[in-house]
């Protein structure tokens, strides 16, 4: 297509606690890097797209970067941030009212869990006030749920964190890089029954940037360009069981990750078996269980399975998180879908190191889901 | 309860029947039928905006149910500390008219609850408030501790 658009640099602050270090300065290291990755310079963005939950607006980087009088947008869609601000920047490029142009996310959350308002939810302060409107009691509920209609044990639920810790520690850049066995996982402290301490992601810090340009501008950048083939957001219908909902409804309809997925792979033209590697958001060990699913990578069921044969290991024919996704990086909410993109496009480049998916991946596919129940998809190729 | 040391956390979404026995209430679409726990605004299945008082009774069973371990940071407001802090149940109650409320449960035990056991709701206290009068909100427990008077020891 004439009008596709390509990701042409890739940069980051390493994710984890940084003390004396805002997030703002570890999303101007981001872009920074994107840019030297890209072979640019700042004053060459003719638009960008950012984000952040806790650490301040996306738009005051150009105070760091340069005052170079671009259209820069704030973007704030929960866990699906970054990937709101991707999609906003490839829709600005198909358009044709820029060329280049910057997605960027950066966060830095006080530690423990986050502690949301319901006013700014459109939820009554009862909710928050007795105890209900934490983000894990929904991923732990959700899980539960899921876990009795469809058959699967805690076995899967351990399984998901142990490959988490087993591929960070691959990754030099992520936060946690400690492998677990079987047992510290099954063993670690009851957070939110069914989910235990090491099957939860936990608020961190860090930033994450992506340069993009017209596919056909592309090779001048980067040798090899990774083309998105898709990309998708959608939020909740009537009917989803979605966070911080005091109530769910009598008849319960598909996940917002469902439809964004159905939208993905009709606009790439390609089905869920033609993808080499795999990012899906996980929060915890059963959101990327039930996401596994939800995206069409296999059944509802099936996915205890996959996870005992090893399919979705790096060496599995479902490489699923091989950066350790947000299990062993942690999640800087505005950063964390610009990660899944990034990681995707440095197994496509060939140059993921020793957790590189083998075989030359052509094709990747990112999911992020946030609150209060939207969900953003990504199709990448080799280009 | 006496009403001078207690505070109701959720009034908007109790309603007393004639025996003086707290339900739940919320609101009921006039044209699509749809349920909803605390009352909407608007329908967002049909998006009616034409919406009656609806209420959905004390009584329901287990749909999911999760422990809340640690001591939740603000707004909650028990009073509590990191060092008094009570673990607590949460669920989802599926109604009668099938909408499922979410709501603290009396037990925190995983031994005790099992998705599907009957539940039924009543008015107890969460924590008190820095003048010291009890905070009380809506909490489901298993049925039969309403029969025997004593919590499920099942």
């Amino acid at each position: 297509m004439s009008n596709d658009v390509a990701i042409i640099g890739v940069g980051m602050h390493r994710f984890g606690r940084f003390d004396g270090v805002s997030g703002r300065a570890q999303g101007a290291h981001a872009v920074r890097e994107a840019l030297k990755d890209a072979g640019i310079t700042w004053d060459q963005v003719q638009v960008a797209y950012g984000g952040s939950q806790d650490a301040g607006n996306a738009d005051a980087l150009a105070n760091d970067l340069g005052l170079t009088g671009l259209p820069f947008v704030n973007v704030a869609n929960g866990c699906a941030t970054g990937g709101s601000s991707l999609a906003a920047v490839i829709a600005a490029i198909r358009s044709g009212s820029a060329d280049i142009g910057v997605a960027v996310g950066f966060d830095k959350h006080p530690r423990g869990a986050f502690n949301p308002l319901p006013k700014d939810w459109g939820l009554e302060d009862w909710y928050g006030e007795t105890g209900l409107m934490l983000t894990t009691q929904f991923f732990a509920m959700k899980t539960r749920r899921y876990m009795h209609e469809y058959g699967i044990t805690e076995d899967a639920l351990i399984r998901v964190a142990q490959r988490a810790s087993r591929n960070g520690a691959l990754n030099p850049s992520a936060w946690r890089r400690q492998e677990f066995d079987y047992e510290e996982v099954a063993e670690s402290s009851a957070v939110s029954l069914p989910l235990r301490k090491f099957m939860f992601c936990n608020p961190a810090e860090g930033g994450a940037a992506i340069v993009l340009c017209s596919a056909k501008l592309a090779k001048k950048y980067q040798a090899i360009p990774v083309i998105i083939r898709s990309a998708a957001v959608r939020t909740r219908h009537h009917g989803s069981f979605e966070v911080f909902s005091p109530a769910l409804m009598a008849q319960q309809v598909s996940a917002p990750t469902v439809t964004a997925s159905k939208a993905a792979f009709e606009e790439a033209g390609v089905e869920p078996e033609d993808i080499n590697v795999i990012q899906l958001q996980d929060t915890d060990s059963g959101s990327e269980i039930i996401h596994m699913a939800e995206n069409g990578f296999c059944e509802h069921g099936e996915q205890e399975k996959l996870l005992r044969e090893g399919a979705t290991e790096i060496n599995g024919r479902l490489p699923i998180n091989t950066d350790g996704g947000c299990l062993a990086n942690g999640e800087p909410v505005g950063a964390s879908g610009l990660r899944q993109v990034i990681e995707i496009s440095l197994q496509l480049r060939g140059q993921a190191g020793v957790r590189q998916v083998p075989n030359n991946p052509r094709l990747g596919y990112t999911h992020v889901y946030g609150a209060p129940g939207v969900s953003g998809v990504t199709i990448l190729e080799r280009g | 309860m006496n009403a001078d040391n207690f505070v109701l956390a959720c009034p908007s979404a109790i309603e007393h029947d004639v025996h003086g026995t707290a339900t739940l209430v919320g609101n009921q679409c006039a044209d699509c039928g749809e349920t909803y726990f605390p009352a909407a605004s608007g329908c967002t299945r049909c998006t009616s905006t034409n919406l009656n008082r609806f209420n959905f009774g004390r009584h329901g069973t287990l749909w999911t149910w999760t422990i809340q371990s640690f001591l939740p940071k603000t707004p909650y407001n028990s009073g509590e500390t990191d060092a008094s802090f009570k673990p607590y149940g949460v669920g989802y109650i599926e109604m009668p008219c099938g909408i499922k409320i979410e709501s603290r449960l009396s037990v925190a035990d995983a031994d005790k609850l099992k998705i599907g056991m009957p539940m039924t709701m009543s008015l107890k206290t969460y924590g008190k408030t820095p003048e010291g009068a009890n905070l009380v909100t809506f909490v489901f427990s298993p049925a039969e501790s309403d029969i025997r008077g004593v919590q499920c020891n099942e």
